[in-house]
């Protein structure tokens, strides 16, 4: 039996990663539950925003809140992107194939991360811990950085406030209304464009700040794109597509699995996770807490 | 008219004097390209002919490799039962995989395949013992072709070819083979069965298909054939890798078959012509290949989306509408 304090660092590490996870997967379900798009250039966009965080760093220089003004910076400037990309390229694709949808969000993942690695080359860019969050905490005998547990305190904050949005503001009705007919929303006089668009935008925020938030905890390098799409897909697939609790759960699953995964089956956590997301498709395709397509 | 000419046995003609015309580096190429015409065509037994968009065919490649490579590497089997063994194995994968995924529609059918392809992924990446693990199988045997060497001797143009010569002939005939196969399968009534499931599965099983049968056929048949695919691949490439069934390969695969054109049986060969060439060509200029793939995706999504068979389908059409009215 392991040691309950590295059981609870542990348990504390998985949670640290699924917070992580649940910014950048809750974008994901937004794009889905809404628009129906699996959107694979979810992760590039998270990679630009910690890109992003790094550069506006670089140029706003030391100082008390620089960080999170550069966060907020790169998140809201990979929102524009996204909200462009959505107006220019993307409309133009809703009503036909899903391939084709889902071909266009590949091929812009591939071109947006080669623009990232010509910008940026392939060197690993680091960011230091934002001042404030540079010690670190200890809890029955583990030790945990303060950053962490900023993090772990930061998702929930972020899932209550989406909640509220969608549930209690005019704009997160014509949002879940959106969801569930495109059309009679459009004829109840509601500009459906504008709100694609904005739901884009709002679901690349999150992917850019989940970028930026990382960054100080893991170096920016090429590639970083590619692992956490995958790593979203799980979670979005084991919560139910389109659900918000179920990828705050889904999350929440993951990185539990992974980090006791790694514990007790070193070699194989990586193989539990993709047989967990196999299990939760073929017994329930829409997820845990999802609701049937119609 | 044109519809007539045997362009398939034209090309297989053409490609076999490929080494004796162009250089090393023209087989080289030239192998790539039958390698992924087949596993390209396997695809489009599910996407264009069934309708069915997998988004984790790559396991099954990977599957193919794994077993031909383990078999001739570790265990020393020969080609000739190495080879279908990677048939029948990635197909048996297939079986056991598709008999959950077409339980699924659409998205969660692309979603489900992704998994199991990562499953496969993962297994391949961390199973040192079998697989390599992250470091792969390099050194992969290429067949014996010691006895071609002793009787060919003999008859000109038979022998005195390098070994990664003789591979290239074994491999285009091998690939000629499949495609004939999967040629007659699309062209059987099994076939037509699948292209009506793809126009409306409701009303093919009206007419009392089963159509969930059906569709695991094909998937067991499409699993199939590229592992046999992905067999030829490892010997090819000199070794197995991981990445081989992970699933940027999928989707690799996947963009060639709708560049080609999922609409027409050769137009996945077309598409893997087509990107090889490009990316060998590109590759020497540039490394922003990725950059040129989406643009090239981009625009082909937005021009043509029937792919290029399509494109030169309907441009052909019309020049031949204007000559008749002529």
């Amino acid at each position: 039996m392991p040691d309950p304090s590295f059981v609870f660092a542990q348990s504390l590490s998985g949670l640290t990663a699924a917070m992580f996870l649940f910014l950048i997967a809750s974008g994901l379900s937004l794009i889905f539950g809404v628009l129906r798009v699996l959107n694979f250039a979810h992760g590039t966009f998270y990679m630009l925003g910690a890109y992003l965080a790094y550069q506006l760093i670089v140029w706003l220089g030391p100082g008390p809140g620089m960080f999170w003004l550069a966060a907020l910076g790169a998140a809201v400037t990979v929102a524009l992107l996204g909200g462009l990309i959505e107006r220019v390229l993307f409309r133009r694709l809703y009503g036909k194939e899903e391939l084709y949808q889902l071909l266009f969000t590949y091929a812009l993942a591939l071109i947006l991360s080669d623009v990232a690695k010509l910008l940026w080359g392939t060197q690993q860019k680091s960011v230091s811990r934002p001042p404030g969050l540079t010690g670190s905490f200890a809890f029955f005998g583990a030790t945990i950085p303060a950053y962490n547990l900023f993090i772990v305190l930061l998702g929930p904050a972020i899932a209550l406030a989406f909640w509220f949005v969608l549930q209690r503001t005019r704009a997160g009705r014509f949002i879940r209304a959106a969801a569930l007919d495109r059309e009679t929303l459009g004829a109840l006089g509601v500009n459906v464009d504008a709100l694609y668009t904005w739901v884009f935008m709002l679901a690349s925020f999150l992917g850019g700040l989940g970028g930026a938030l990382i960054s100080p905890m893991r170096a920016t390098v090429p590639g970083m794109d590619t692992e956490v799409i995958v790593e979203a897909f799980v979670v979005v697939v084991i919560g139910g597509l389109g659900s918000f609790w179920g990828t705050l759960l889904g999350a929440v699953i993951y990185g539990q699995v992974l980090s006791f995964g790694i514990l007790f089956f070193p070699r194989f956590s990586i193989f539990a996770v993709f047989a967990l997301m196999a299990a939760v498709l073929i017994v329930r395709p829409w997820g845990l807490l999802g609701r049937p397509l119609r | 008219m044109i519809a007539r000419v045997p362009w398939g046995l034209l090309v297989f003609v053409a490609a076999l004097f490929v080494p004796a015309v162009g250089s090393r580096y023209h087989t080289f190429v030239a192998g790539d390209v039958v390698i992924w015409a087949l596993f390209a065509t396997s695809l489009n037994l599910l996407v264009g002919y069934t309708g069915l968009v997998s988004f984790g065919h790559a396991a099954y490649f990977g599957v193919g490799a794994y077993a031909t490579g383990i078999l001739m590497k570790k265990l020393g089997a020969p080609f000739l039962l190495a080879w279908p063994a990677a048939g029948a194995l990635a197909g048996a994968c297939a079986l056991v995989f598709g008999f959950f995924c077409v339980r699924l529609t659409r998205i969660y059918f692309a979603m489900l395949t992704l998994a199991f392809a990562q499953i496969v992924w993962a297994i391949c990446f961390k199973w040192n013992e079998v697989t390599g693990g992250e470091q792969g199988m390099p050194e992969i045997p290429y067949p014996d072709f010691g006895w071609v060497e002793r009787w060919g001797a003999r008859v000109p143009l038979l022998g005195g070819w390098r070994t990664s010569e003789y591979y290239y002939f074994v491999t285009l005939v091998l690939v000629a083979a499949s495609l004939f196969a999967l040629h007659r399968i699309v062209g059987s009534p099994f076939g037509r069965i699948l292209t009506s499931i793809r126009e409306n599965a409701e009303r093919a099983e009206f007419i009392g298909v089963n159509v969930r049968r059906y569709e695991l056929a094909a998937f067991v048949l499409a699993g199939a054939f590229a592992g046999l695919a992905g067999g030829l691949f490892g010997i090819f490439n000199r070794g197995v890798f991981p990445d081989f069934a992970y699933w940027t390969k999928s989707s690799e695969v996947l963009i060639m078959t709708l560049l080609g054109g999922m609409g027409s049986f050769y137009g996945p060969s077309i598409g893997a012509l087509v990107l090889i060439l490009l990316n060998q060509q590109i590759v020497s200029y540039t490394e922003y290949w990725p950059l040129v793939l989406g643009t090239v995706l981009v625009v082909l999504l937005f021009g043509f989306p029937g792919g290029i068979a399509g494109a030169v389908g309907a441009l052909a059409g019309r020049l031949f509408r204007r000559l008749r009215s002529a």
